[in-house]
């Protein structure tokens, strides 16, 4: 074994050597309709139990099933966003299982015939590279009810407020290959559907989950048996999920062991996932073409005019910042993950210095606001603010460091900064009479320094620099500092 | 009768009996097992017809699936919804406790 070894992200080495991880992920997103897919019960999240159930969603016999038309633009707009084949006719199929927070004993899915077919999208990774993971298929389905098993010692408690809300599923294909390349998916995923407006994209409120499959195998080699990770709800702990169970993997294999195909579960207290206890026949779904629910069929004009819908999505928006603003792909990539960041920037940037904008939002509010937990939409700082703050410095007004202190007491007392610089006097001095007669304070207050670097010793200037700053009260322009005293100590 | 082979036999039957939460009998099984035998026997003549040219076909009516608009207009019957359930407690069905 080579301990030396650089492994790459998603590499385990093993006792008889590296192995690479094979992963594909199941995303149900639920759909931000006002009403379920199948019934015109509320969709909302929170209501009193058992409130927003229709006839319909408690499966009572002589019931019918009756599609939302949202729902449906919904998933095609998505569909054209993860620049996928959209189907034209699709079929709706039942998908039969017992479980007490399901009162049909079925699902209300789609299996042969999805509404999108293959598609794929562009992913964005840490160190700045991309790569692309292909979409299997995305298709409508209903959510189940809610079971809650700590309100009694011996019974379970149903909630059926989410039975038949609607979901999409975009499965993708096996094309990612590390925990970190499944985090970027989810982001990218996530970021798609609240552009399109989809759904909203909140893991915590569980309306954007993910089920991972993962697997291992030495390079080169065919796929190894999978086995199934449920209901994810943060991209920590896919990330976290996915190598602990490649890591549990590896060592059943070169152990001699086998892999059962299993469906598992992540217990986020210890970080490693464990087996559900499931039955022999869980997965005999016996899927077949639900006879309530006839062929859902459109044409190709209707799916032009959803195409005629759709926002500037992440990846154009991208390019677009990168030519507008002259900013790096990188932070641009951080500017897209969010519309509103976006919308952010582009007020602030507007007129003023791209890079310097992206840069200041970036490192400086977002920081920030991370240290405070304040979302951006609720940042003391407006976008006006930092536009005019980048405009101070630009235009040497205030130098980068005094626009530190400014952006500190913007943060405290949300003024603006040119009220603030006025107030506390902090104007950037660029004056030469007014720099030289600091510059000459300095050399007569430090003869024998002088002498010195006279002699050679280089190193002293930046000691009068600073010297000089200091006596500016940090308000003297460095730049023009620089060029007088170097004219000075000739 | 069907003169194909018998594709379902008495561990078939136990099995979508189980599937389906059926309790059958003991003594229906084999009967039931016919019956299976001779549904799929009969719906297996069709295999005979020549299709190469046919369409897979999910409804025979031609009609399109209608659709709804997205407005609220169902719910807040949590009397009616609850009303058959063997027990229920604050506005939730109760069941013997199921957890995976």
């Amino acid at each position: 074994m080579n301990e030396s070894i650089n492994l790459k992200p998603g590499q385990i080495n093993g006792e008889t050597g590296i192995w690479e991880m094979v992963i594909g992920l199941e995303i149900h997103a639920q759909i931000l309709s006002k009403s379920k897919l199948f019934s015109g019960a509320s969709a909302s999240f929170g209501a009193e139990a058992n409130s927003n159930v229709s006839l319909v969603d408690a499966a009572m016999p002589g019931m019918l099933p009756v599609i939302n038309e949202f729902c449906v633009e919904q998933a095609v707009k998505t569909g054209l966003a993860l620049n996928a084949k959209i189907n034209n006719v699709s079929i709706f199929d039942r998908k039969n299982y017992f479980y007490a927070d399901l009162p049909q004993g079925y699902q209300i899915s789609q299996f042969t015939k999805p509404i999108v077919g293959e598609g794929e999208i562009i992913i964005d990774l840490d160190d700045g590279l991309q790569t692309t993971i292909g979409i299997e298929r995305l298709h409508l389905e209903q959510d189940a009810g809610k079971s809650l098993h700590d309100q009694h010692p011996s019974k379970s408690y149903i909630d059926l407020n989410r039975t038949g809300v609607a979901l999409m599923e975009i499965v993708s294909k096996p094309d990612i290959r590390s925990p970190q390349e499944a985090g970027a998916y989810v982001k990218k995923i996530r970021s798609i559907l609240r552009y399109v407006g989809a759904c909203d994209g909140n893991m915590e409120e569980g309306s954007l989950r993910a089920d991972c499959n993962v697997s291992v195998r030495k390079s080169g080699e065919e796929f190894g048996t999978r086995c199934e990770i449920k209901n994810l709800n943060s991209v920590r702990f896919i990330i976290q999920a996915i190598q602990s169970e490649a890591e549990r993997q590896v060592e059943i294999l070169e152990d001699g062991g086998k892999i059962n195909q299993e469906t598992r579960l992540f217990d986020t207290s210890t970080g490693e996932t464990r087996s559900m206890r499931s039955k022999e026949d869980a997965h005999d779904y016996r899927y077949f073409p639900d006879p309530d629910l006839l062929p859902l069929e459109f044409s190709d004009s209707w799916v032009q005019k959803i195409r005629e819908t759709l926002p500037e999505l992440p990846d154009l928006l991208k390019k677009r910042l990168v030519t507008d603003f002259s900013i790096t792909p990188y932070d641009a990539s951080i500017l897209v993950e969010e519309k509103d960041y976006v919308d952010f920037y582009e007020k602030a940037a507007n007129g003023k210095d791209g890079k310097l904008t992206a840069n200041w939002m970036i490192t400086e509010l977002f920081g920030a606001l991370k240290k405070e937990n304040i979302s951006l939409s609720n940042s003391p700082i407006s976008p006006e603010n930092l536009g005019q703050l980048i405009a101070l410095i630009s235009d040497g007004t205030i130098s980068g460091k005094i626009a530190k202190d400014v952006f500190a007491e913007m943060m405290i007392s949300k003024k603006s900064p040119s009220d603030i610089v006025k107030e506390k006097g902090l104007e950037q001095v660029s004056d030469d009479t007014e720099i030289l007669k600091l510059i000459d304070k300095v050399i007569s207050e430090n003869e024998d320094k002088v002498k010195d670097y006279l002699c050679g010793k280089d190193k002293l200037f930046g000691f009068f620099v600073g010297q000089v700053m200091k006596l500016s009260q940090g308000k003297a322009n460095p730049g023009i500092v620089n060029k007088l005293l170097k004219e000075k100590l000739k | 009768m069907s003169n194909k082979e018998s594709i379902v036999d008495i561990p078939t039957v136990n099995k979508i009996a189980r599937l389906s939460r059926l309790n059958i009998p003991e003594a229906s099984k084999q009967n039931l097992t016919n019956d299976l035998n001779n549904i799929l026997g009969f719906v297996a003549q069709l295999e005979e017809v020549n299709t190469s040219d046919v369409k897979p076909l999910a409804s025979v009516t031609g009609h399109k699936l209608p659709l709804r608009s997205d407005k609220v207009t169902d719910g807040n019957i949590e009397d009616l919804v609850l009303k058959n359930a063997p027990e229920s407690s604050s506005g939730f069905f109760v069941v013997p406790k199921v957890i995976e």
